[in-house]
C-alpha cells in the first residue's frame, strides 16, 4: 500500500514536470509553424513511445526481481541525484531557475526565423521540433513508469499516475494556450528528485542483497532522510552563495 | 559513425548527466553494499550514507566550478 501510493505519486509528479516542458515546445512549434505540423509531430512521438513501452515493458517482467531492483535502483539513483543536484543548485542560487515563459519565447523566436520546409503539406521544422520535444521528455516518463512499475510489480499503476498527469497538463495547456509558467516547476522537480532518490536508495539496497528494517515502511524514513539532507545542503549552499556575493561586493 | 557517437552521447547524457562523479559514486556504493551483504553484514545504512557523501561532493564541485 505504502509503496503503491509512492509509486503513483512519483509517476504523476515526474510526468507532470516532463509534460509541462514538452507542452512549452509543442505550443511554440504550433504557434510559429502551424498546428497541423506540430500535432503530427506529437502523434508520431506518442506512437514511437508506445512502441518503446510495448517492447520494453514485457521484457522487464522476465528479469529476476533482485537483478531488476539492483539495476533499476542504481539507474533511479543516478537519475534522482541529477534532478536533486539541479534542484538544490537552483534553490540555493547557483543555477538559474527554470522559466517556461523564457524558454517559450526563445523556442518561438527560433521557430519563426527558421526557413519553411514543406513536404506533403507538413512543415518539417514544426514536425521535428514537436516530435523531438515530446519524444525526449516522454522517454523520461516512459523510463520512470517502466522502472517504477516493473520493480514494484505494477506497471499499470505507474502508468495511471503518469497518464493522469499528462492528460491534466495537456488539457490545462490547450485551455490557456500558453506555457504553464504558474506551475511551480522548480518545486516539482525538487519533489521528483527526492522521490527518485528515495526509491533508488531503497531498491538498490534490496537488489544488492540488503534488507530494510520495517520492510516497505522504511520508505518513509528514507524519504525523511532525503528531504532533511536536501534542505540542509540548500542551507549550506545559500550561506556559501551569500558569502561569495559579499566577498565579490567588497572587491568592487 | 557519427550517428553511433550521437546515440552514445544521448544515453550518456540521459543516464549519467552533468556529473560523472555522482554516477561513479552510485556504482561504487552499490558494489560496496553487495560486498558487505555477501559477508553477512547489515547494510541498510550504506546507501543513505553514500548518497549524502556523493551529493555533497557533486554539489561542492558544481558550486566551485
Amino acid at each position: 500500500m505504502t509503496a503503491g501510493v509512492f509509486l503513483v505519486l512519483s509517476a504523476f509528479l515526474a510526468s507532470a514536470v516532463e509534460g509541462v516542458e514538452a507542452l512549452t515546445i509543442v505550443l511554440a512549434s504550433g504557434v510559429a509553424r502551424g498546428w497541423r505540423s506540430s500535432l503530427t509531430g506529437v502523434g508520431a512521438a506518442v506512437l514511437a513511445l508506445a512502441v518503446i513501452v510495448a517492447a520494453l515493458g514485457p521484457a522487464l517482467t522476465v528479469i529476476p526481481i533482485n537483478a531488476l531492483r539492483l539495476v533499476v535502483g542504481g539507474l533511479l539513483l543516478t537519475f534522482g541525484l541529477q534532478w536533486l543536484r539541479k534542484a538544490i543548485l537552483r534553490a540555493s542560487g547557483f543555477k538559474a531557475l527554470h522559466d517556461e515563459d523564457e524558454i517559450f519565447s526563445r523556442e518561438l523566436a527560433e521557430a519563426r526565423t527558421a526557413a519553411p520546409l514543406l513536404r506533403g503539406g507538413v512543415d518539417w521544422y514544426g514536425f521535428t521540433l514537436s516530435f523531438k520535444g515530446v519524444l525526449l521528455e516522454g522517454l523520461e516518463v516512459a523510463f520512470i513508469v517502466l522502472t517504477f512499475g516493473s520493480t514494484q510489480g505494477s506497471i499499470p499503476l505507474a502508468a495511471l499516475g503518469a497518464g493522469v498527469a499528462v492528460v491534466l497538463v495537456t488539457v490545462l495547456g490547450f485551455a490557456v494556450r500558453a506555457p504553464l509558467a504558474r506551475v511551480p516547476e522548480n518545486t516539482l522537480k525538487f519533489a521528483v528528485g527526492v522521490m527518485l532518490t528515495t526509491f533508488g536508495i531503497f531498491w538498490s539496497t534490496e537488489g544488492a542483497g540488503g534488507d530494510w528494517p520495517g520492510s516497505d515502511a522504511a520508505l518513509f524514513a528514507i524519504l525523511g532522510f532525503v528531504i532533511a539532507m536536501s534542505f540542509a545542503l540548500v542551507a549550506v549552499l545559500r550561506r556559501r552563495k551569500r558569502t561569495m556575493l559579499v566577498t565579490a561586493g567588497a572587491h568592487t | 559513425m557519427r550517428h553511433v557517437a550521437s546515440f552514445g552521447r544521448f544515453w550518456w547524457n540521459f543516464v549519467v548527466g552533468d556529473d560523472w562523479v555522482a554516477a561513479a559514486g552510485v556504482v561504487a556504493a552499490i558494489g560496496l553494499t553487495a560486498a558487505l551483504a555477501a559477508g553477512g553484514i547489515t547494510v541498510w545504512w550504506v546507501m543513505p550514507l553514500a548518497v549524502l557523501v556523493v551529493l555533497t561532493v557533486s554539489l561542492r564541485r558544481a558550486a566551485s566550478g
